[in-house]
């Protein structure tokens, strides 16, 4: 009962004006920056961080966490329209939501995608309102062996969950760790595959391979297919959100695991991308219309972008509770609140009541408001679809080289986003799925260290994994997951033979 | 007439020259400034530069804006390689930690200090021993006792970044007590903290900072700081105990220091004028209530050197880490 107090409490707080004001601005400038791919949130939140310290804490955190959520609503977009996901856990928004955009449903992919995002949020926000300081010590047993596992089940219910041929989702998945391998080895602080090439020092980033893999490669895709976007029939009006609307709440089911999938792995340390990573390859398995997705189907962009956010919003929690940020953004957001003088940690919520609260309630606030903001965007970001094609994509390419290029402000991952480009390409022409791929070079390094870190723990013994039931219930999971097909044949094979 | 021209072009001369001389003495940025962090975001120098990037901007300490970039990879080696291709370039400064010695040692990339133009020492950072508060080690000597009671190799300390201060100073612990534990690296400092709170390691040398708010929140015990003195700071944070409440290492029998420096650097060739301005710019910076706080909030040492006192406490480092590193086994091949 405590909490509600507060958090009307908190309401208070946000809905001052100057408050509010803060929010709308803090929404606009988060999708602007989302949209562009590259700069993504934690740029984004870096560079307007200092505009905030003449503000009280409370105001600033709100604008900031404002500008955060945009930019979580504003990746949806370029991943729909262009296909180049803007952030890791976009990657599988794409799947099906740029197939419907080239199917003429841009209005439909971006108002499931919307809303979706704005329901898994808020179910994370209520979790936290609710449970917040006991699911706060359920991180404290997450250590490297509770991590491996749940990448090994990321991994898992991927290769096991998917439609393609198995041997080429291990395939494109070990080239993906190849890549993850080069850089600095962070257990011994080694530099591995590198071959003395000093630009290599940070390995492949995950931003570089996408934007090459999927932007350049599509835009090559379609050049060979006769120069033309298919979207250009997009209906441009508000009906088709009222439209979409109506037919969402029939998928409430993938909804309501896509959020607890979310929650769940946003409160352990693990973050947005297994979750939506899993999540979407869960839904295929389960849902009805599984066999069509990756053709556009809309509850495949519902399963990844529900999790996703309900993973990122919950992520606040260890970083509020702990003081370890789950994501850059939320890293950068830290900091924010060192220089406020805001210690994170157990004794926040009990000496900063305010702020938390407050924080909390523009968290609901500033999630409705984003919605509104983007959904009567909605129109105006399908209409740019009916742009000709000779047009938009010099400007995507332009677009791509200027968020290569500002990942790390250096030329050469300009080239190496067109090296990516053409085996983007290549791979597509050769069937190879790229999610795998992607999935490995962003989980690759972290699932690793989990690995080695817990073996390092454990002397070497294979044990570690399955030395207590946190633990081991996952990696079990983790291999149901795996051999999903197996053991659905063999139990059909059961059944027909007992008939 | 001709002597008037004459002494009109020689005034027009020497005023401009002395013109010249007076923008040289007071060199200013001309353009956005970059501030180089060899690491990532989140991190102790990463906080540091962010809050001095909060500080220049709210008192307008520059004309220029002033541009935090991190430049992670290696070990922190992009940013140092970054700032030594920059010679000549005034607009780029960068923020040093440790790794400024340890990475060319132990990835043997080509980098070394003495590329770099040194500005000022702004302060250095404590490392604390801590372990879990549930566990019955009350002071250094029931730790070592465990430690040493412990079979070889199964005592876990916790650390950030491999090969990097954190191990330096787990190695120098087992050398003076003879044990060995088992170092575990993780990414970052708060990463640790959290692991050390779950019990996933037995002990850790976080900064300060990295673990206070585990401390006030009862989780986690510090034990001693490895400095020659006790930390300045007497407000109490928990249990009615302050910073300077903790013993340092070496009065419980444990004869290990270690400072890290928080130090910056400008690009090679950088003129006197310049690394003047930039002097001058970090002692406006230290005058701050907000600078002072954030020093409070991380229990750093204030020590600030510039000039040839600077240059020769980093010489020294230099050597020092040399020999650790040496006998830690942790150079590279080839060095």
């Amino acid at each position: 009962m405590e909490e509600l107090v507060n958090l009307f409490h908190g309401f208070a707080v946000a809905l001052q004006p100057y408050n509010m004001m803060l929010m709308i601005i803090g929404i606009t400038l988060g999708v602007i920056i989302g949209v562009l791919p590259g700069l993504g949130g934690a740029n984004g939140v870096a560079i307007l961080l200092p505009l905030t310290f003449s503000m009280p804490p409370t105001s600033a955190i709100i604008m900031l966490s404002c500008i955060y959520w945009g930019a979580l609503f504003g990746g949806a977009i370029t991943s729909i329209l262009f296909n180049i996901p803007g952030e890791p856990w976009s990657v599988a928004t794409t799947f099906d939501g740029y197939p419907m955009a080239q199917q003429g449903r841009p209005g439909e992919a971006l108002t499931a995608a919307f809303t979706s995002s704005f329901v898994g949020a808020l179910f994370a926000v209520i979790m936290i309102t609710l449970v917040a300081p006991l699911v706060a010590g359920f991180a404290l047993r997450f250590g490297p062996a509770e991590k491996f596992a749940v990448y090994f089940l990321a991994f898992c219910s991927f290769v096991g969950l998917s439609k393609e041929p198995p041997f080429k989702t291990i395939a494109a998945m070990m080239m993906g760790f190849a890549l993850a391998a080069v850089g600095l080895d962070s257990i011994t602080g080694q530099l591995r595959l590198t071959f003395g090439v000093t630009e290599l020092l940070n390995g492949f980033d995950f931003l570089i391979a996408v934007i090459g893999l999927f932007g350049i490669g599509e835009i090559l895709l379609t050049m060979e297919e006769g120069l033309a976007f298919r979207g250009g029939n997009a209906s441009i009006n508000l009906r088709v959100v009222l439209q979409t609307w109506r037919g969402l709440p029939a998928y409430w089911m993938t909804s309501l695991r896509s959020c607890l999938i979310g929650c769940w792995m946003g409160v352990t340390p693990a973050g947005a991308t297994p979750a939506s990573f899993m999540s979407y390859g869960i839904a295929k398995r389960l849902a009805r219309r599984g066999n069509n997705f990756g053709k556009g189907e809309i509850e495949g962009v519902i399963a990844p972008e529900t999790a996703a956010h309900a993973a990122g919003t919950s992520a606040l929690l260890p970083m509020l509770s702990l003081g370890v940020p789950g994501s850059p953004t939320a890293a950068v957001l830290l900091g924010g609140l060192l220089i406020w003088g805001l210690q994170p940690g157990p004794m926040l919520f009990v000496e900063q009541k305010e702020f938390v609260w407050g924080l909390i309630a523009s968290m609901y606030l500033g999630n409705l408001a984003g919605l509104i903001v983007v959904l009567t965007c909605v129109p105006i970001f399908a209409a740019i679809l009916r742009v000709p094609f000779g047009i938009i994509a010099p400007l995507i390419l332009v677009l791509c080289a200027i968020g290569a290029y500002s990942v790390h402000n250096s030329t050469f991952d300009v080239m190496l986003m067109l090296v990516f480009g053409v085996l983007g390409y290549l791979l597509k022409k050769c069937n190879y799925p790229l999610a795998p791929l992607v999935l490995a070079i962003v989980l690759g390094d972290k699932a690793e260290e989990a690995f080695r870190q817990s073996l390092l723990g454990s002397q070497g013994s294979l044990g570690v994994f399955f030395s207590n039931g946190l633990v081991s219930t996952i990696m079990a999971l983790g291999l149901v997951a795996l051999f999903w097909s197996a053991i659905q044949e063999g139990y059909s094979r059961l059944r027909t033979s007992l008939a | 007439m001709k002597p008037f021209v004459l002494n009109v072009a020689l005034a027009a001369i020497a005023m401009s020259c002395a013109n010249s001389v007076a923008s040289r003495a007071a060199w200013e940025p001309v353009r956005p400034v970059e501030f180089i962090v060899p690491a990532g975001t989140g991190g102790g120098a990463d906080q540091m530069a962010r809050t001095i990037q909060g500080i220049v901007t709210k008192h307008n300490l520059m004309k220029q804006p002033l541009v935090v970039i991190n430049k992670a990879g290696g070990a922190g080696g992009e940013g140092f390689l970054d700032v030594k291709t920059s010679s000549g370039n005034p607009h780029k400064i960068i923020i040093t930690l440790s790794n400024l010695f340890t990475t060319p040692l132990a990835t043997g990339i080509p980098f070394n200090w003495k590329d770099l133009s040194p500005v000022a020492m702004l302060a250095l950072d404590e490392f604390v021993l801590w372990v879990n508060a549930e566990k019955p080690y009350n002071s250094v000597k029931d730790y070592v006792d465990a430690a040493k009671k412990a079979p070889s190799g199964s005592f876990k300390m916790g650390g950030t970044g491999s090969k990097q201060e954190d191990q330096i100073i787990t190695v120098g612990i087992e050398k003076v007590i003879d044990a060995k534990f088992t170092y575990i690296p993780y990414k970052g400092g708060g990463e640790v903290a959290v692991q050390l709170v779950g019990n996933h390691v037995d002990s850790t040398v976080n900064n300060p900072i990295e673990a206070v708010a585990q401390w006030r929140g009862g989780k986690l015990r510090p034990l001693c700081v490895f400095d020659a003195q006790p930390m300045a700071y007497d407000e109490p944070i928990a249990d009615g105990k302050a910073w300077k409440d903790i013993p340092t290492c070496k009065s419980q029998g444990l004869a290990m220091e270690y400072l890290m420096l928080r130090g910056i650097f400008m690009s090679p060739k950088a003129t006197k004028d310049q690394i003047e301005y930039y002097v001058e710019l970090f002692k406006k910076v230290r005058a701050t209530p907000e600078w002072q706080e954030f020093m409070k909030s991380g229990a750093f040492n204030t020590t600030f050197l510039t000039g040839a006192d600077y240059a020769k406490w980093i010489e020294a480092e230099e050597k020092r880490h040399e020999v650790l590193m040496k006998e830690a086994g942790f150079l590279a091949s080839g060095n």
